[in-house]
């Protein structure tokens, strides 16, 4: 809590991601980035028990321990329930039971995601991660996204690269080939978006879900490089309950959340 | 009743190679990868190479030294710098072929090649920019109609990775090639040796056959004799890669090669110091890096 007692933003950011893995029951949250880990093992240790966490390696856990930690204090505090190992990590994903959080370097309304590069792919003007895991992920799971820097630069008209399938092309695919798909939110440094509404065509396209206290509806739609769903009401992102700030003490002890989202 | 004797040393097994291969390179990341072979490579007149793997600093000093022509990856990270510093520059100078794909995609197709069967079915870069910017890569239909809507279901036909060669880097293994992984993760490394024509182990100790299952039990064996052509003894021969549980990654040298690569008159030194010589010899100076590094460090406090 600030000193105005507004929750911090970035308490507010990590009650956000938390409430993408509610109802998920036995899956495996696995968001990657400093945020995302927080907010999961945020879930996973309050409103979400059943969740199951990896240990950001080889194995899932039967214990939400603290992030940021030494590689001797990680594998001290791991609690192991089963072998991971990445040939089961695809196994595992393919099968389904999982909800990914990844950080694009762009995404588009429909939730087209890029992480492989800027520009033309074949000679890229930034080369990036490369498509990675989110094609697979996407097609095969669900998925949501994390913007740290929410701005027209990177929430766009269009996507570079399609690594993480969009709404839009999961519809071209057709039911069948598409139905494992779905992108559930993306929350950023400002608002929290999901895709609970429609464009003119039908197709799932974002909907500005909350703003972030101290964040006006204008200010999100400025900072969009894409049109937004705009609710005639649109509410204010909680903040934490006193459980859930013990919580993210205890799983963030050094405050890297704050590092990663400064207050405003 | 024993496996024949297959070791050999690094500079026989590469003499094995010619220009214009497909090499496959085991590990994953900047994890456990046969970097003895790597600088091997480097010192040979090879060329014109297409480099299969999970990509690390294998993929980026083969890239920085104009070895390769092709890169079919997963990614390519050196896992604490996220983005490999010279595939970067070989992407975005237009200097290699590049085919990124999902990473459980190259899984599939290590396993068709080592199966024998010309593609492996998956759902993964459907609807994705991966065949549109990698228009070889073909759809096929199932023959059998999905169970709730009756529908013949397309999926992408992931091509098999035949390999002229693999290399990979275990913990122990004996001179026949039955080897054992340890840590916590054997990554592909079976896959990539059974999707290979010749396949060589890289380890950091040889052992007599009798002493493996007694190493991590019989869950850790997981390549065998019989899809290896090659044992090559290279201790601390996965560094500056991580090989854990007998050495974690070596960061403040990966460090160094990252900054190598920013000149061409670093990276020349860089490869006259680390590169043209033999593993005895890398041992010796990667300490005095060290040595150096510490000296540095005190003297700034």
């Amino acid at each position: 809590m600030s000193s105005d007692g507004a929750p911090r933003r970035a308490d507010v950011c990590a009650v956000a991601i938390a409430d993408c893995f509610a109802g998920d029951g036995e899956s495996l949250c696995n968001p990657i980035g400093n945020l995302p880990l927080i907010g999961g093992r945020l879930a996973a240790s309050t409103t979400e028990p059943s969740l199951a966490i990896t240990d950001g390696f080889y194995t899932l856990l039967d214990n939400v321990p603290p992030v940021g930690l030494s590689e001797e204090d990680r594998l001290a505090q791991r609690t192991i329930a089963h072998w991971n190992p990445y040939r089961s990590m695809f196994g595992l994903l393919w099968h389904g039971k999982r909800h990914v959080m990844m950080g694009p370097v762009q995404i588009d309304r429909y939730g087209n995601a890029n992480i492989a590069a800027i520009g033309d792919w074949a000679r890229p003007k930034s080369q990036v991660l490369g498509f990675r895991g989110a094609p697979g992920n996407t097609i095969n799971h669900t998925t949501s996204y994390w913007v740290p820097k929410h701005n027209p630069r990177s929430v766009v008209g269009s996507v570079d690269v399609v690594c993480g399938v969009g709404y839009d092309r999961a519809a071209e695919l057709g039911p069948v080939a598409s139905r494992f798909h779905e992108i559930r939110r993306v929350v950023t440094n400002l608002a929290v978006i999901d895709f609970e509404a429609t464009d003119d065509n039908g197709i799932p396209a974002m909907r500005l879900r909350s703003v972030h206290p101290g964040v006006t509806v204008a200010e999100v739609v400025e900072a969009s490089g894409c049109e937004l769903l705009v609710p005639d009401e649109v509410p204010e992102s909680p903040g934490p309950t006193p459980e859930q700030s013990e919580q993210l003490e205890r799983l963030d002890p050094n405050g890297l959340r704050f590092s990663e989202i400064a207050d405003q | 009743m024993a496996g024949p004797d297959k070791l050999l040393t690094v500079t026989d097994a590469v003499a094995e190679l010619s220009s214009g291969m497909t090499i496959g390179i085991g590990g994953w990341g900047s994890r456990r990868k046969p970097m003895s072979v790597v600088r091997e490579i480097l010192r040979s007149d090879l060329r014109d190479l297409t480099v299969v793997a999970y990509g690390g600093p294998d993929v980026g000093l083969l890239c920085r030294a104009g070895k390769v022509s092709k890169v079919i990856s997963g990614f390519v990270s050196l896992d604490s710098i996220p983005l490999e510093p010279s595939y970067r520059i070989a992407r975005q100078q237009g200097t290699i072929e590049a085919a990124e794909w999902d990473e459980g995609m190259l899984l599939l197709g290590l396993q068709a090649a080592g199966w024998r069967v010309p593609f492996l079915p998956t759902r993964a870069g459907l609807g994705s920019d991966v065949p549109r910017v990698m228009p070889d890569l073909r759809t096929v239909l199932s023959p059998y109609p999905d169970r709730e809507s009756g529908e013949n279901e397309e999926l992408l036909a992931v091509p098999a990775l035949e390999l002229d060669a693999a290399f990979v880097h275990q913990h122990r293994a004996d001179p026949s090639g039955n080897a054992v992984w340890l840590g916590e993760d054997p990554f592909m490394d079976d896959l990539f040796v059974r999707a290979a024509r010749r396949a060589f182990v890289s380890c950091e100790q040889v052992v007599p056959t009798a002493d493996l299952a007694g190493l991590a039990g019989i869950t850790h064996m997981g390549i065998s004799r019989l899809d290896v052509s090659g044992v090559i003894e290279a201790p601390g021969g996965a560094h500056f890669t991580e090989c854990p549980p007998d050495y974690g990654r070596d960061e403040a040298f990966q460090r160094h090669y990252a900054m190598a690569t920013r000149s061409d008159e670093d990276w020349a030194e860089f490869v006259a110091r680390f590169i043209e010589v033999d593993d005895d010899e890398y041992r010796a100076r990667v300490s005095e890096l060290a040595e150096e590094s510490a000296r540095t460090t005190e003297g700034g406090k």
